[in-house]
Protein backbone atom coordinates (compact mmCIF):
# COMPACT_ATOMS: atom_id res chain seq x y z
CA UNK A 1 0.00 0.00 0.00
CA UNK A 2 1.56 3.28 -0.69
CA UNK A 3 -1.24 5.81 0.73
CA UNK A 4 -0.58 7.39 3.60
CA UNK A 5 -3.70 6.43 5.19
CA UNK A 6 -2.36 7.03 8.69
CA UNK A 7 -0.16 10.71 7.81
CA UNK A 8 2.95 11.46 10.32
CA UNK A 9 1.78 14.34 12.38
CA UNK A 10 5.08 16.24 13.76
CA UNK A 11 4.21 16.84 17.58
CA UNK A 12 4.05 20.70 17.10
CA UNK A 13 1.48 20.29 14.64
CA UNK A 14 -0.97 17.71 16.45
CA UNK A 15 -3.60 20.45 17.90
CA UNK A 16 -4.67 21.68 14.47
CA UNK A 17 -4.72 18.13 13.03
CA UNK A 18 -6.69 17.10 16.29
CA UNK A 19 -9.02 20.40 15.90
CA UNK A 20 -9.52 19.17 11.93
CA UNK A 21 -10.66 15.85 12.81
CA UNK A 22 -14.07 17.71 13.72
CA UNK A 23 -14.64 17.79 9.89
CA UNK A 24 -17.10 15.26 8.38
CA UNK A 25 -17.65 14.92 4.75
CA UNK A 26 -20.76 17.44 3.40
CA UNK A 27 -22.56 14.15 1.84
CA UNK A 28 -22.02 11.68 4.45
CA UNK A 29 -21.77 13.44 7.59
CA UNK A 30 -21.32 10.59 9.84
CA UNK A 31 -17.67 10.28 8.76
CA UNK A 32 -14.27 12.42 9.24
CA UNK A 33 -12.46 13.74 5.72
CA UNK A 34 -9.67 11.85 8.05
CA UNK A 35 -11.28 9.16 8.05
CA UNK A 36 -12.27 8.98 4.60
CA UNK A 37 -8.65 9.45 3.73
CA UNK A 38 -9.04 12.72 1.68
CA UNK A 39 -7.45 15.00 4.58
CA UNK A 40 -3.79 13.92 3.74
CA UNK A 41 -1.80 15.60 5.89
CA UNK A 42 -0.48 18.61 7.49
CA UNK A 43 3.36 20.40 7.41
CA UNK A 44 5.32 23.30 7.93
CA UNK A 45 6.78 24.61 4.54
CA UNK A 46 9.02 27.75 4.00
CA UNK A 47 5.96 29.49 2.89
CA UNK A 48 4.05 28.70 5.85
CA UNK A 49 1.75 25.82 7.31
CA UNK A 50 -0.18 23.86 4.51
CA UNK A 51 -2.77 21.32 4.77
CA UNK A 52 -3.23 18.62 2.21
CA UNK A 53 -6.42 17.29 0.95
CA UNK A 54 -6.92 14.80 -2.26
CA UNK A 55 -9.67 14.91 -4.62
CA UNK A 56 -11.89 11.48 -4.28
CA UNK A 57 -13.13 11.38 -8.12
CA UNK A 58 -12.00 14.08 -10.00
CA UNK A 59 -15.18 15.59 -10.57
CA UNK A 60 -16.45 15.08 -7.46
CA UNK A 61 -18.67 18.03 -7.28
CA UNK A 62 -18.31 18.33 -2.50
CA UNK A 63 -14.34 18.34 -3.24
CA UNK A 64 -15.19 22.74 -3.59
CA UNK A 65 -16.82 22.25 -0.05
CA UNK A 66 -14.40 20.38 1.60
CA UNK A 67 -11.52 23.06 0.99
CA UNK A 68 -14.01 25.63 2.07
CA UNK A 69 -14.46 23.74 5.46
CA UNK A 70 -11.02 23.09 6.05
CA UNK A 71 -10.00 26.28 5.60
CA UNK A 72 -12.91 28.01 7.33
CA UNK A 73 -12.08 26.05 10.28
CA UNK A 74 -8.34 27.25 10.43
CA UNK A 75 -9.19 30.61 10.04
CA UNK A 76 -12.07 29.82 12.92
CA UNK A 77 -8.74 28.75 15.35
CA UNK A 78 -6.30 31.80 13.98
CA UNK A 79 -4.05 29.32 12.15
CA UNK A 80 -2.72 30.99 8.99
CA UNK A 81 -2.05 28.18 6.88
CA UNK A 82 -3.13 27.28 3.04
CA UNK A 83 -4.96 24.22 1.96
CA UNK A 84 -3.46 22.44 -1.27
CA UNK A 85 -4.48 19.75 -3.48
CA UNK A 86 -2.23 16.84 -3.88
CA UNK A 87 -3.34 14.13 -6.62
CA UNK A 88 -0.62 12.16 -6.46
CA UNK A 89 -0.95 9.14 -5.24
CA UNK A 90 -4.32 9.01 -6.19
CA UNK A 91 -7.11 8.53 -3.41
CA UNK A 92 -8.67 4.97 -3.07
CA UNK A 93 -11.47 3.66 -0.98
CA UNK A 94 -8.51 1.60 0.71
CA UNK A 95 -7.16 4.09 2.75
CA UNK A 96 -10.70 4.29 4.33
CA UNK A 97 -10.17 3.44 7.94
CA UNK A 98 -12.27 0.29 9.49
CA UNK A 99 -14.18 2.21 11.81
CA UNK A 100 -15.23 4.55 9.13
CA UNK A 101 -16.66 1.45 7.20
CA UNK A 102 -18.28 0.70 10.36
CA UNK A 103 -19.73 4.21 10.57
CA UNK A 104 -20.80 3.83 7.10
CA UNK A 105 -22.54 0.68 7.53
CA UNK A 106 -24.86 1.81 10.13
CA UNK A 107 -25.30 5.09 8.57
CA UNK A 108 -27.02 1.99 5.68
CA UNK A 109 -24.34 2.38 3.10
CA UNK A 110 -22.48 -0.72 1.99
CA UNK A 111 -18.95 -0.32 2.90
CA UNK A 112 -16.27 -0.53 -0.31
CA UNK A 113 -14.47 -4.22 -0.79
CA UNK A 114 -10.92 -4.19 -1.13
CA UNK A 115 -9.47 -2.84 -4.62
CA UNK A 116 -5.56 -3.12 -3.79
CA UNK A 117 -5.59 -5.85 -6.41
CA UNK A 118 -7.69 -3.51 -9.11
CA UNK A 119 -5.04 -0.78 -8.12
CA UNK A 120 -1.52 -3.33 -8.88
CA UNK A 121 -3.45 -4.20 -11.88
CA UNK A 122 -1.88 -1.98 -13.92
CA UNK A 123 -0.97 -4.40 -16.58
CA UNK A 124 -0.74 -4.29 -20.82
CA UNK A 125 -3.90 -4.90 -22.65
CA UNK A 126 -5.01 -7.87 -21.78
CA UNK A 127 -5.84 -6.98 -18.45
CA UNK A 128 -7.23 -4.27 -20.04
CA UNK A 129 -9.47 -7.08 -21.78
CA UNK A 130 -10.08 -8.97 -18.66
CA UNK A 131 -11.18 -6.32 -16.71
CA UNK A 132 -13.47 -5.67 -19.08
CA UNK A 133 -15.08 -8.54 -18.93
CA UNK A 134 -18.63 -8.52 -18.10
CA UNK A 135 -19.49 -7.90 -14.71
CA UNK A 136 -20.60 -11.37 -13.69
CA UNK A 137 -17.29 -12.02 -11.23
CA UNK A 138 -18.12 -9.18 -8.83
CA UNK A 139 -18.54 -10.62 -5.03
CA UNK A 140 -21.35 -10.31 -3.21
CA UNK A 141 -22.01 -7.14 -1.29
CA UNK A 142 -23.83 -7.66 1.61
CA UNK A 143 -26.78 -5.65 2.54
CA UNK A 144 -25.82 -3.13 5.55
CA UNK A 145 -29.70 -3.87 7.10
CA UNK A 146 -29.25 -7.16 7.52
CA UNK A 147 -26.61 -8.29 6.51
CA UNK A 148 -27.48 -11.11 3.76
CA UNK A 149 -25.40 -11.44 0.98
CA UNK A 150 -27.98 -12.30 -1.64
CA UNK A 151 -27.97 -8.46 -3.12
CA UNK A 152 -28.08 -7.58 -6.54
CA UNK A 153 -27.11 -4.04 -8.43
CA UNK A 154 -29.37 -1.90 -9.65
CA UNK A 155 -27.20 0.35 -11.17
CA UNK A 156 -23.62 1.17 -11.31
CA UNK A 157 -24.21 4.79 -11.05
CA UNK A 158 -26.18 5.68 -7.85
CA UNK A 159 -26.85 9.21 -6.08
CA UNK A 160 -23.13 10.17 -6.32
CA UNK A 161 -19.81 9.27 -8.41
CA UNK A 162 -18.60 7.00 -5.55
CA UNK A 163 -22.05 5.42 -4.87
CA UNK A 164 -23.93 2.70 -6.95
CA UNK A 165 -27.19 1.71 -6.18
CA UNK A 166 -28.04 -2.06 -4.91
CA UNK A 167 -30.96 -3.76 -3.74
CA UNK A 168 -31.20 -6.78 -0.96
CA UNK A 169 -33.34 -9.58 -2.29
CA UNK A 170 -33.87 -10.67 1.40
CA UNK A 171 -35.44 -7.58 3.20
CA UNK A 172 -36.22 -6.13 -0.09
CA UNK A 173 -34.64 -2.83 0.61
CA UNK A 174 -32.66 -1.21 -1.75
CA UNK A 175 -29.07 0.46 -0.56
CA UNK A 176 -26.52 2.55 -1.65
CA UNK A 177 -22.65 0.71 -1.93
CA UNK A 178 -19.78 2.79 -1.58
CA UNK A 179 -17.54 1.57 -4.84
CA UNK A 180 -14.40 0.70 -4.31
CA UNK A 181 -12.09 3.29 -6.59
CA UNK B 1 10.55 2.27 -11.62
CA UNK B 2 14.66 1.69 -11.55
CA UNK B 3 16.16 4.40 -13.44
CA UNK B 4 14.91 8.02 -12.57
CA UNK B 5 13.75 9.60 -15.77
CA UNK B 6 14.35 13.43 -15.95
CA UNK B 7 11.73 15.66 -15.25
CA UNK B 8 9.68 17.63 -18.00
CA UNK B 9 6.36 19.50 -19.16
CA UNK B 10 3.86 19.10 -20.88
CA UNK B 11 3.41 21.48 -23.48
CA UNK B 12 0.40 23.06 -23.96
CA UNK B 13 -0.99 22.16 -27.04
CA UNK B 14 -1.03 18.55 -25.77
CA UNK B 15 -2.78 19.47 -22.13
CA UNK B 16 -5.38 21.27 -24.04
CA UNK B 17 -5.76 17.84 -26.83
CA UNK B 18 -6.61 15.92 -23.55
CA UNK B 19 -8.32 18.52 -21.57
CA UNK B 20 -10.55 19.28 -25.07
CA UNK B 21 -11.34 15.49 -25.50
CA UNK B 22 -12.93 15.34 -22.17
CA UNK B 23 -14.85 18.87 -21.92
CA UNK B 24 -16.46 18.09 -24.96
CA UNK B 25 -17.57 14.77 -24.51
CA UNK B 26 -17.88 15.73 -21.52
CA UNK B 27 -20.30 18.38 -22.36
CA UNK B 28 -22.06 15.97 -24.70
CA UNK B 29 -22.59 13.42 -22.84
CA UNK B 30 -24.57 15.82 -20.73
CA UNK B 31 -27.05 16.80 -23.06
CA UNK B 32 -29.02 13.51 -21.98
CA UNK B 33 -29.32 15.27 -18.07
CA UNK B 34 -32.96 14.72 -18.16
CA UNK B 35 -33.74 13.35 -21.24
CA UNK B 36 -31.90 9.54 -20.44
CA UNK B 37 -33.90 6.41 -21.89
CA UNK B 38 -34.31 5.08 -18.29
CA UNK B 39 -32.95 7.04 -15.31
CA UNK B 40 -30.75 4.71 -14.14
CA UNK B 41 -28.83 5.36 -17.39
CA UNK B 42 -29.56 9.07 -16.97
CA UNK B 43 -27.47 8.88 -13.26
CA UNK B 44 -25.19 7.27 -15.11
CA UNK B 45 -24.53 9.87 -17.99
CA UNK B 46 -24.12 12.34 -15.81
CA UNK B 47 -21.91 11.02 -13.60
CA UNK B 48 -20.05 9.78 -16.58
CA UNK B 49 -20.12 13.38 -17.40
CA UNK B 50 -18.88 14.39 -14.30
CA UNK B 51 -15.88 12.79 -14.02
CA UNK B 52 -15.12 13.63 -17.53
CA UNK B 53 -15.01 17.46 -16.82
CA UNK B 54 -13.32 16.95 -13.58
CA UNK B 55 -10.59 15.10 -15.64
CA UNK B 56 -10.79 18.47 -17.81
CA UNK B 57 -10.63 21.02 -15.33
CA UNK B 58 -7.35 18.77 -13.78
CA UNK B 59 -6.11 19.56 -17.36
CA UNK B 60 -7.10 23.06 -17.72
CA UNK B 61 -5.38 24.09 -14.45
CA UNK B 62 -2.02 22.39 -15.74
CA UNK B 63 -1.87 24.25 -19.24
CA UNK B 64 -3.35 27.57 -17.40
CA UNK B 65 -0.51 27.25 -14.81
CA UNK B 66 2.25 26.91 -17.39
CA UNK B 67 0.37 29.62 -19.56
CA UNK B 68 0.58 32.18 -16.77
CA UNK B 69 -0.52 35.92 -17.10
CA UNK B 70 -3.69 35.10 -15.36
CA UNK B 71 -4.71 32.39 -17.22
CA UNK B 72 -7.53 30.41 -15.75
CA UNK B 73 -9.40 27.06 -16.48
CA UNK B 74 -12.61 28.90 -17.37
CA UNK B 75 -10.62 31.16 -19.63
CA UNK B 76 -9.70 28.09 -21.40
CA UNK B 77 -13.29 26.32 -21.57
CA UNK B 78 -15.13 29.24 -22.07
CA UNK B 79 -13.59 31.94 -24.20
CA UNK B 80 -11.86 30.10 -26.87
CA UNK B 81 -12.98 29.42 -30.32
CA UNK B 82 -13.65 26.51 -32.07
CA UNK B 83 -10.20 26.51 -33.98
CA UNK B 84 -8.10 27.19 -30.90
CA UNK B 85 -10.00 23.33 -29.67
CA UNK B 86 -7.92 19.92 -29.81
CA UNK B 87 -10.20 17.33 -29.52
CA UNK B 88 -11.03 14.62 -32.10
CA UNK B 89 -13.30 15.35 -34.34
CA UNK B 90 -15.40 12.04 -32.77
CA UNK B 91 -16.63 13.50 -29.78
CA UNK B 92 -18.11 17.02 -30.77
CA UNK B 93 -20.94 14.74 -33.12
CA UNK B 94 -24.40 15.49 -32.08
CA UNK B 95 -25.66 11.91 -30.73
CA UNK B 96 -27.44 10.67 -33.97
CA UNK B 97 -26.62 9.20 -36.86
CA UNK B 98 -25.06 11.17 -40.01
CA UNK B 99 -27.97 13.48 -41.02
CA UNK B 100 -28.50 14.93 -37.71
CA UNK B 101 -31.62 15.93 -36.10
CA UNK B 102 -31.89 18.53 -34.16
CA UNK B 103 -34.32 17.82 -31.47
CA UNK B 104 -33.84 16.04 -28.41
CA UNK B 105 -36.54 13.47 -29.27
CA UNK B 106 -33.49 12.50 -32.07
CA UNK B 107 -30.83 11.55 -29.71
CA UNK B 108 -29.90 7.93 -30.34
CA UNK B 109 -28.32 6.34 -27.13
CA UNK B 110 -26.58 3.65 -29.62
CA UNK B 111 -24.80 6.46 -31.25
CA UNK B 112 -23.82 7.59 -27.52
CA UNK B 113 -22.56 4.49 -26.16
CA UNK B 114 -20.77 3.81 -29.36
CA UNK B 115 -18.74 6.71 -28.84
CA UNK B 116 -18.29 6.25 -25.17
CA UNK B 117 -17.04 3.10 -26.18
CA UNK B 118 -14.75 3.42 -28.94
CA UNK B 119 -13.54 6.42 -26.81
CA UNK B 120 -12.67 4.59 -23.32
CA UNK B 121 -11.31 1.71 -24.78
CA UNK B 122 -8.63 4.22 -26.15
CA UNK B 123 -8.33 5.99 -22.78
CA UNK B 124 -7.90 3.07 -20.34
CA UNK B 125 -4.89 2.58 -22.49
CA UNK B 126 -3.71 6.56 -23.04
CA UNK B 127 -4.09 6.80 -19.59
CA UNK B 128 -2.30 3.89 -18.42
CA UNK B 129 0.78 5.26 -20.43
CA UNK B 130 0.71 8.31 -19.31
CA UNK B 131 1.30 7.47 -15.77
CA UNK B 132 4.57 7.04 -16.70
CA UNK B 133 4.62 10.41 -18.20
CA UNK B 134 7.79 12.83 -17.27
CA UNK B 135 5.06 15.28 -16.54
CA UNK B 136 4.66 14.37 -12.67
CA UNK B 137 1.39 16.08 -12.76
CA UNK B 138 0.15 14.48 -15.97
CA UNK B 139 1.12 11.20 -14.75
CA UNK B 140 -0.96 12.08 -11.26
CA UNK B 141 -3.79 13.23 -13.62
CA UNK B 142 -3.57 9.84 -15.28
CA UNK B 143 -3.70 7.58 -12.29
CA UNK B 144 -6.81 9.33 -11.32
CA UNK B 145 -8.76 9.30 -14.87
CA UNK B 146 -7.51 5.91 -15.41
CA UNK B 147 -9.67 4.71 -12.74
CA UNK B 148 -12.26 6.45 -14.03
CA UNK B 149 -12.48 5.18 -17.72
CA UNK B 150 -12.29 1.37 -16.46
CA UNK B 151 -15.73 1.97 -15.11
CA UNK B 152 -16.60 4.33 -18.03
CA UNK B 153 -15.71 1.52 -20.65
CA UNK B 154 -17.39 -1.36 -18.56
CA UNK B 155 -20.77 0.42 -18.39
CA UNK B 156 -19.94 1.69 -22.15
CA UNK B 157 -19.14 -2.31 -23.26
CA UNK B 158 -22.07 -3.80 -21.15
CA UNK B 159 -24.50 -1.01 -22.80
CA UNK B 160 -22.93 -2.66 -26.46
CA UNK B 161 -23.47 -5.86 -25.86
CA UNK B 162 -26.82 -5.74 -24.59
CA UNK B 163 -27.81 -3.48 -27.41
CA UNK B 164 -25.82 -5.52 -30.43
CA UNK B 165 -27.02 -8.96 -28.95
CA UNK B 166 -30.62 -7.69 -28.10
CA UNK B 167 -33.61 -6.74 -30.39
CA UNK B 168 -33.14 -6.19 -34.19
CA UNK B 169 -34.06 -2.48 -33.37
CA UNK B 170 -31.02 -1.93 -30.86
CA UNK B 171 -29.39 -4.39 -32.98
CA UNK B 172 -29.71 -2.35 -36.41
CA UNK B 173 -29.14 0.92 -34.56
CA UNK B 174 -26.09 -0.33 -32.54
CA UNK B 175 -24.12 -1.16 -35.96
CA UNK B 176 -25.33 2.02 -37.67
CA UNK B 177 -23.63 3.85 -34.87
CA UNK B 178 -20.71 1.64 -35.17
CA UNK B 179 -20.20 2.27 -39.30
CA UNK B 180 -21.07 5.92 -38.87
CA UNK B 181 -18.66 6.55 -36.28
CA UNK B 182 -16.15 3.94 -36.67
CA UNK B 183 -14.04 6.08 -39.55
CA UNK B 184 -13.68 8.73 -37.01
CA UNK B 185 -11.26 6.81 -35.02
CA UNK B 186 -8.78 6.89 -37.28
CA UNK B 187 -8.04 10.35 -36.13
CA UNK B 188 -6.39 8.44 -33.04
CA UNK B 189 -3.33 6.99 -35.23
CA UNK B 190 -2.15 10.08 -37.26
CA UNK B 191 0.19 12.06 -35.09
CA UNK B 192 -0.22 15.61 -34.61
CA UNK B 193 3.21 17.50 -34.57
CA UNK B 194 1.95 18.31 -30.87
CA UNK B 195 1.67 14.58 -30.13
CA UNK B 196 5.11 13.95 -31.64
CA UNK B 197 6.57 16.36 -29.70
CA UNK B 198 4.94 14.73 -26.33
CA UNK B 199 6.60 11.27 -27.44
CA UNK B 200 9.76 12.31 -27.87
CA UNK B 201 9.93 14.51 -24.78
CA UNK B 202 8.59 11.76 -22.49
CA UNK B 203 5.94 13.56 -21.72
CA UNK B 204 2.99 11.91 -23.71
CA UNK B 205 2.88 8.09 -25.69
CA UNK B 206 3.58 6.80 -29.13
CA UNK B 207 -0.52 6.44 -29.99
CA UNK B 208 0.04 4.25 -33.09
CA UNK B 209 1.80 1.55 -30.66
CA UNK B 210 -1.94 1.40 -29.17
CA UNK B 211 -3.57 0.53 -32.12
CA UNK B 212 -3.38 -3.33 -31.91
CA UNK B 213 -4.57 -3.68 -28.60
CA UNK B 214 -7.36 -1.07 -29.18
CA UNK B 215 -8.61 -3.31 -32.16
CA UNK B 216 -8.38 -6.59 -30.55
CA UNK B 217 -10.45 -5.03 -27.73
CA UNK B 218 -13.38 -3.08 -29.89
CA UNK B 219 -13.09 -6.32 -32.01
CA UNK B 220 -13.17 -8.86 -29.37
CA UNK B 221 -16.56 -6.54 -27.95
CA UNK B 222 -18.34 -6.31 -31.40
CA UNK B 223 -18.12 -10.10 -31.88
CA UNK B 224 -19.60 -10.46 -28.40
CA UNK B 225 -22.02 -8.42 -29.01
CA UNK B 226 -22.86 -10.12 -32.58
CA UNK B 227 -22.12 -6.78 -34.44
CA UNK B 228 -19.41 -6.33 -37.76
CA UNK B 229 -16.63 -4.30 -37.63
CA UNK B 230 -16.96 -1.51 -40.36
CA UNK B 231 -13.32 -0.86 -42.01
CA UNK B 232 -12.16 2.60 -40.77
CA UNK B 233 -11.21 4.45 -44.10
CA UNK B 234 -11.82 7.10 -45.93
CA UNK B 235 -11.10 11.26 -44.99
CA UNK B 236 -9.09 11.49 -41.81
CA UNK B 237 -10.86 13.91 -39.45
CA UNK B 238 -8.69 17.10 -38.53
CA UNK B 239 -10.15 18.25 -35.03
CA UNK B 240 -7.16 18.16 -33.37
CA UNK B 241 -5.80 20.46 -35.51
CA UNK B 242 -8.24 22.59 -35.21
CA UNK B 243 -10.39 22.14 -38.34
CA UNK B 244 -13.63 20.52 -36.53
CA UNK B 245 -16.94 19.33 -37.56
CA UNK B 246 -19.99 22.13 -38.10
CA UNK B 247 -21.25 20.66 -34.87
CA UNK B 248 -18.39 21.93 -31.95
CA UNK B 249 -19.60 25.69 -32.95
CA UNK B 250 -23.13 24.75 -31.90
CA UNK B 251 -21.99 22.66 -28.96
CA UNK B 252 -19.42 25.54 -27.49
CA UNK B 253 -22.17 28.09 -28.06
CA UNK B 254 -24.33 26.68 -25.55
CA UNK B 255 -21.03 25.80 -23.47
CA UNK B 256 -19.73 28.88 -23.42
CA UNK B 257 -23.38 31.58 -24.05
CA UNK B 258 -23.84 32.39 -20.46
CA UNK B 259 -19.79 32.89 -19.39
CA UNK B 260 -19.58 35.22 -22.27
CA UNK B 261 -22.67 36.94 -21.78
CA UNK B 262 -21.10 37.53 -18.31
CA UNK B 263 -17.61 37.59 -18.21
CA UNK B 264 -16.82 39.01 -14.57
CA UNK B 265 -19.53 36.96 -13.46
CA UNK B 266 -18.67 34.62 -9.82
CA UNK B 267 -21.07 32.02 -8.77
Amino acid sequence: MTGPRTPEIPAELQAVWQALEVLADPEIPVVSLRELGILRGIRQTDAGLEVVITPTYSGCPAMGQIEDDVRALLQQQGWDAKVVTQLSPAWTTDWMTPAAKDKLRAYGIAPPQACAEHAADHGGASRVLRFAARAAATEAIPCPRCGSSLTTETSHFGSTACKALYKCLDCQEPFDYFKPY
Amino acid sequence: MTTATPAATASVDYLLHLADNALVLGQRNAEWCGHGPILEEDIAMANISLDLIGQARLLYQAAAEQMGQGTTEDRLAYFRDVPEFRNYTLLELPHSPPLAGTAASDRDYATTIVRNFLYSALMVMVWESLQQSRDSQLAAIAAKSLKEVRYHLRHARDWLIRMGDGTEESQARAQSALNHLMPYTQEFWTASAFEQAAQSDGTGLDMAALKTDWQALVQDTVAEAQLQTPPSKGFVPTGKHGVHSEHLGFLLAEMQGLARAHPQANW
